[in-house]
């Protein structure tokens, strides 16, 4: 059984189908790319995972044990963390107390929670914030919070949305080593990313996602040569030529 | 250091109050100052830090203060069990509700609240079997001199405070507000919502009704219209909460103070100083005056929530940077 | 049977002026996203004003309809631009605030009305006030049917400018989707202040056209909104169409409720149907149109 699946899932919005069902598998401690143009599913299919809102059809498997029809709340106690496109900081906090808030998750007692919430920052290098109000932090710094709030939930498979958008290329490189840290210390990744660099650089396996429906997979090399991928990002004339 | 030496200032002075100051008058409103402290500090809860407004606290406190009344007038137990029972039987409600209600997000919960208070105002009035409806009930009081009601009142607004701070330095303090700021974000982040929400509002009926049976005992006399009032009790613990500090520890307590204060100087056409300017002045106009002053204070309540919703959106405690900045501002053009 | 035919015919005719309130509270709902709840306190201050010109001016309350609904859509107009629109650029912790402003501005409408026309009941006695015509035995209520008819008028008036003009396109447009409103040029702020004109003057058209019929106090307000969102919550939030039978459904459960349960069941009645709704269909009767 692969470490994360999932099985001809289905998502309509009224008569339309979000995502129109989508297979596939995630092995452990690789990072896997989601990718598509705008409106093709992919956060979609992220809050399909997350239990945001319903499956229509299909199921979810992760690490063996069914989690589609959890709340959401269930599915990030068992292993499935995520971050926001739009991230969220509880504003008026410091950015120690966003991530002890999720760092409760799995402990009841603060000094442990303020232990781990502080080591997650170092990891992430925010400590240089640790007590300034999250909104004061420019964006760049803003995106890595989402991130160590997610971490300090302890999850063993970790959704990124759209973590790099909006970076300039010194932030985007550490937004990269940041990712391939995080796959390092054992955590499973899933990035849905629009930036090329970032996903054909540290991706293992891409899924390429066009009108909710799959339309390629493979390594990074595979899927940016395929023609119906080429076509879906920048139309038919330049998937001619290639 | 110097923040817990003015707390424990601020005690010393509220320990030795009803002795310095013997007039029952004074000692009433402090006794009232100290009630809304409680029932603040209670609305507080749910609603600056969880972010889940309350519009209707009164049914919490009417629930609080019948429970006092009519253990006492059917089951012959004392009002004075009846105060942390009050308490319990807000809970018990609120438990329900909360289930059935937090599904609706936001304003849709507010109103909710206030469906609710209607409604529980509605059933106290039309089932006279068991509250005696609009007659009310009459509850013996126990002590003559108000200064145990003065301990019992300030021993529950300590309670309220301390409560709301430990909470919201533990983990469901955390919580609470992570719900506030963004509910789907909070889920994601392994926090069962639901539970949480209804764990807020539970603490938070729990303060409202056990200041509801305090009020029992002390006034000795109940009925739906004053103890499920709308804007006596709604709109005023709204009102504590955003004058003195959605969100804050002390907030409650500050308007508390302020709001009872203005609640008095209304009632009393600036205590008594109108009456008394019209019978000096013999003009008729000042009589006429603080008649209409008097029966101004629910005018001056809806008039303060659109000016502090406009210009003091967080309260003299959030807002204080604010408002210390518009005194130098005003004082450096004075000079 | 036949007082179940009167009760039927009081029901939708009450209706027909309920479904203006809702429409009115439910077009705000939709474009501004906010509940208001001044609702019923707008429709009393068009009931002082119709009793005003009556008892003064000697005018006629449907004439005054066009001296009511032009004078609450100007305070409407009012209230929107300068205490409801400057909130969205307030940051504070207080949610809800939008909504616990109209409360305020509520009391503050109430205590003024009391103020000046003390708590006293007030009312206006036409010619037709309690005249009736018996159609195959059931009394329809003069004035009563000439205020639904009015309403259904108003109503009519109403949807075609929801649809047929750009400015009730880009109603409907903002209340759809406020941002890709605003995306295609759509000045959300102005829109914003029309509708809550607009919604202020329909719910002004149902307090002139009712008062003949009912009583006038500063308290009336309260009742009103309590209805106001009862119908908007059970035809469906932001549906106008919802409205219409949301309106209709209380004016037929408060009829029969009055008849077969007694007088004082009238406010309870709104209250159930609004736990009801809550529990049972969130959606209000809008979700079950779902395709």
């Amino acid at each position: 059984m692969a470490y994360f699946e999932v099985k001809g899932i289905t998502k309509f919005f009224g008569g339309l189908a979000a995502v129109n069902d989508v297979n596939f598998q995630v092995e452990q401690g690789e990072i896997y790319g989601l990718i598509g143009p705008n409106g093709s599913g992919k956060t979609t299919i992220f809050n399909c995972i997350n239990a945001y809102f319903p499956l229509t059809k299909g199921e979810i498997y992760f690490e063996g044990k069914k989690i589609s029809g959890l709340k959401t709340h269930q599915i990030c106690k068992r292993g499935v963390g995520r971050t926001f496109q739009v991230v969220k900081p509880l504003k008026r906090m410091t950015v120690l107390d966003n991530v002890i808030a999720s760092a409760f998750l799995h402990t009841r007692i603060k000094s442990e929670a303020v232990d781990l919430a502080e080591k997650t920052i170092e990891f992430c290098e925010l400590t240089q914030y640790k007590d300034k109000l999250a909104k004061s932090l420019p964006i760049a710094s803003r995106k890595r919070l989402e991130i160590a709030r997610a971490l300090a939930t302890k999850p063993k498979l970790l959704l990124l949305d759209e973590t790099a958008a909006g970076l300039n290329p010194s932030e985007l490189d550490e937004a990269i080593a940041l990712i391939k840290k995080m796959r390092d210390s054992g955590i499973t990744i899933i990035i849905v990313e629009h930036i090329m660099k970032v996903i054909m650089t540290i991706s293992n396996r891409i899924l390429a996602i066009n009108h909710g429906m799959v339309i390629a997979e493979g390594s990074p090399t595979e899927v940016a040569g395929n023609h119906e991928v080429i076509t879906a990002y920048l139309g038919e004339d330049y998937s001619a030529q290639s | 250091m110097k923040r817990s030496f003015g707390t424990l200032l601020l005690l010393a002075v509220l320990l030795v109050f009803p002795w310095v100051l013997k007039d029952a008058y004074y000692q009433h409103l402090m006794i009232l100052v100290l009630m809304w402290v409680a029932i603040g500090s209670g609305w507080n809860l749910i609603s600056g830090y969880t972010g889940q407004v309350l519009f209707g606290a009164a049914s919490f406190f009417g629930i609080g203060a019948y429970t006092a009344a009519l253990l006492l007038h059917k089951l012959e137990i004392s009002a004075w069990w009846g105060l942390p029972l009050g308490g319990v039987a807000a809970v018990l409600l609120a438990f329900p509700f909360g289930w059935i209600c937090f599904r609706l997000r936001g304003p849709y919960f507010a109103l909710a609240t206030l469906a609710l208070n209607e409604i529980l105002r509605n059933i106290a009035t039309v089932w006279e079997s068991l509250t005696e409806g609009m007659v009310g009930l009459l509850v013996m009081q126990t002590f003559v001199s108000k200064i145990p009601y003065y301990y019992i009142a300030l021993g529950l607004a300590v309670l309220s405070i301390v409560l709301v701070d430990v909470v919201m330095k533990s983990r469901w303090g955390y919580y609470f507000v992570s719900i506030r700021e963004d509910q789907d974000a909070a889920e994601s982040l392994g926090i069962d919502t639901r539970y949480f929400k209804m764990v807020s509002l539970c603490l938070s009926a729990l303060l409202i009704g056990l200041a509801g049976g305090l009020y029992t005992n002390y006034m000795g006399f109940i009925d739906p219209k004053v103890v499920f009032s709308l804007h006596d009790i709604s709109i005023m613990a709204i009102l504590v909460g955003i004058v003195g500090g959605v969100g804050t520890v002390y907030g409650p307590a500050i308007g508390a103070f302020i709001m009872v204060a203005v609640q008095e100087v209304f009632r009393t056409g600036g205590f008594g100083l109108l009456p008394a300017l019209g019978k000096t002045t013999g003009w008729p106009f000042m009589t006429t005056l603080s008649k209409y002053v008097s029966e101004a204070h629910v005018l001056s309540f809806g008039i303060l929530v659109i000016a502090v919703i406009l210009y003091l959106p967080n309260g003299i405690v959030g807002d204080w940077s604010s408002i210390r900045r518009a005194l130098i501002f005003w004082r450096r053009k004075a000079a | 049977m036949e007082v179940f035919l009167q009760t039927l015919v009081a029901g939708i005719l009450k209706g027909g002026l309920y479904a203006l309130i809702g429409l009115g509270m439910t077009l705000i709902m939709g474009v501004m996203g906010i509940i208001n709840l001044a609702h019923g306190q707008l429709m009393m201050v068009a009931m002082y004003v119709t009793f005003v010109l009556f008892h003064y001016l000697g005018i006629d309350p449907y004439t005054s309809l066009l001296i009511s609904m032009p004078s609450l859509f100007l305070l409407g107009v009012l209230i929107q631009k300068y205490l409801l629109n400057p909130l969205m650029k307030v940051e504070s912790i207080l949610p809800e605030n939008q909504v616990l402003m109209t409360v305020g501005i509520g009391m503050v409408l109430t205590e003024i009305a009391r103020f000046i026309f003390t708590s006293n009941y007030l009312s206006v006695k036409t010619s037709y006030s309690s005249a009736a015509i018996f159609v195959g035995g059931i009394s329809f209520s003069v004035a009563l049917t000439i205020a639904f008819i009015f309403a259904c008028t108003l109503t009519g008036i109403l949807f075609w400018f929801l649809i047929k003009t750009d400015l009730g396109r880009s109603i409907r447009a903002v209340s759809q989707d406020g941002e890709a409103a605003q995306l295609m040029g759509i000045n959300a702020e102005r829109i914003k202040v029309v509708t809550m004109g607009i919604g202020s003057a329909l719910v002004a058209a149902a307090g002139t056209l009712l008062l003949p019929i009912y009583y006038l106090f500063p308290d009336i307000g309260g009742p009103f909104t309590r209805r106001a969102f009862v119908i908007t919550i059970l035809g469906g939030l932001g549906s106008t169409v919802g409205a219409i039978f949301g309106g209709l459904t209380l004016g037929l459960a408060e009829a029969f409720s009055s008849t077969y349960m007694g007088m004082e069941f009238e406010d309870m009645i709104g209250l159930v149907i609004f736990v009801l709704v809550l529990l049972f269909l969130p959606g209000g009767l809008k979700s079950l149109t779902k395709v």
